[in-house]
């Protein structure tokens, strides 16, 4: 089988399993409406800060949301057995790679599709624009790629929902950044030269990011 | 090691090894004696400047560590031989512990100079990233216990942390940065000068701590792989025990 194919065929069923479970997406809006209340409250004294706030909560938001959703969708797949029967895929293994990290790329874009109007809702500063979007699809993008390399990696170790946050989040740190000064320039309409870099971060981590995944992936995945 | 049955190759490589460790010791001590009786002092931040021949060199001595720690990675992962998974923790060990040495040393010469011990500065929050990426490497290797496994994800891990470094860096980077810039055409009024004798002491300790580093490398490594044959021959005497 083509890579791409069973590549497909996989996302498809992630899919198919999550709109009959109805697991992953809703625990991750749930858990990031939660994330926001709290912020809400850490900066509800002053009006000023709250404002300036927005990206950080946002992209706060989103991690968190994030990896609550990277590591259950991994921990279901072993908990059912499902890994085993992946791995005798008649296909390149990066097709499970793939199909996996698009599956859950879908899943976190759902979040962020109902947490933008939500948060804009609570928040008033506008955050349902175009050019925010593309921030959303890269930053969103690069996170689900080295989550899912390293939520397979964790999901057969002994303290796996303990480990991946800990591996995962420092290794956010350029994209985390690069998705919060691009945010915080498109909000003021700052800069456009200073823009423009942030977004090339974001792309050349995308990149390195998904490369690296799918050369590695295969030594993850082999038992 | 004298009654191991190619004793004459181990006899002569850590005779190797005694002459790498007392030669580093000596290195190492002629630096510092260097550094702080025949070194100028800095005109204008005086004796604290010294502090920075070994706070660069510990930098320079993590990253080395880190960066062996990603080549034994891959060359794990290619051969599948478990003396890359001793280098890989040799590296990520030593450079670990130089890195949170070149982090200390950097606040001592921060709180006269900046006045403060800590800044969100590039480079420091570049290093204290660092610490947490690979302090989860230590975690990881704790929570696997199939050998094999635990040496092929953590030539995995190490591999993935050593390629985000530059973009960590670069992203922190273009926030404001007020580390003086030593090396080539700093536009900023944050260069210090270096003598030629101030030069000479910085290329002397970045000698001795790069001599230090191969020792603690290979000592580390001859640890690890003393590890590895003390759980090999454990698990075979409980092979032999139970039947």
């Amino acid at each position: 089988m083509n890579t791409g194919t069973a590549a497909f065929a996989i996302f498809r069923k992630d899919l198919t399993a999550e709109r009959r479970a109805r697991e992953l997406v809703l625990t991750m809006l749930v858990f990031g409406l939660q994330v926001i209340l709290v912020y809400v409250f850490a900066f509800d004294l002053n009006v000023g800060l709250r404002d300036e706030a927005v990206p950080g909560v946002l992209w706060a938001t989103i991690v968190f949301a994030g990896t609550l959703g990277l590591g259950r969708s991994m921990a279901a797949e072993r908990e059912q057995g499902c890994l085993d029967g992946l791995m005798l895929l008649p296909a390149d293994r990066t097709a499970i790679y793939f199909g996996k990290a698009m599956a859950n790329w879908v899943f976190l874009l759902i979040v962020c599709a109902i947490l933008l109007p939500v948060y804009t809702f609570f928040s008033g500063v506008n955050l349902l624009r175009f050019d925010l979007m593309a921030v959303v699809l890269l930053g969103t993008f690069g996170y689900v790629f080295i989550g899912t390399l390293l939520s397979t990696l964790t999901v057969r170790v002994r303290s796996r929902e303990m480990l991946l946050p800990v591996l995962l989040f420092p290794i956010l740190i350029p994209l985390v950044l690069a998705c919060l000064r691009g945010t915080t320039l498109l909000l003021t309409s700052g800069n456009a030269a200073e823009l423009q870099t942030w977004l090339l971060v974001l792309i050349a981590y995308d990149v390195i990011i998904a490369t690296v995944g799918w050369l590695l992936f295969d030594a993850v995945i082999e038992d | 090691m004298a009654d191991a049955p190619n004793a004459g190759r181990r006899n002569t490589s850590s005779k190797l090894l005694i002459a790498l460790d007392v030669f580093a010791l000596a290195l190492t001590g002629f630096a510092l004696v260097w550094v702080i009786f025949f070194t100028p002092r800095e005109a204008v931040m005086g004796d604290v400047q010294k502090v920075f021949y070994f706070h660069v060199s510990s930098a320079w001595v993590g990253m080395l560590g880190f960066f062996g720690a990603f080549i034994s990675g891959i060359a794990y992962l290619r051969t599948r031989r478990m003396v890359w998974d001793a280098a890989g923790i040799a590296g990520v060990e030593i450079g670990f512990v130089f890195t949170l040495l070149a982090v200390i040393s950097g606040s001592i010469w921060a709180r006269p100079i900046w006045n403060t011990w800590w800044t969100w500065e590039p480079r420091l929050t570049t290093a204290f990233v660092m610490l947490l990426v690979y302090a989860g490497y230590f975690i990881l290797r704790a929570s696997v216990d199939e050998v094999e496994k635990k040496a092929r994800y953590s030539g995995i891990f190490a591999i993935v942390a050593f390629t985000v470094v530059p973009l960590t860096f670069i992203s922190i980077r273009l926030f404001r940065t007020i580390h003086p810039v030593l090396f080539g055409s700093g536009s900023g009024g944050d260069v210090f000068q270096m003598t030629p004798r101030m030069l000479a002491s910085f290329l002397l300790s970045l000698a001795a701590f790069t001599w230090l580093f191969a020792a603690l490398y290979w000592n580390r490594l001859r640890l690890a792989l003393a590890d590895q044959a003390a759980a090999d021959e454990q698990l075979q005497l409980e092979a032999e025990a139970e039947q």
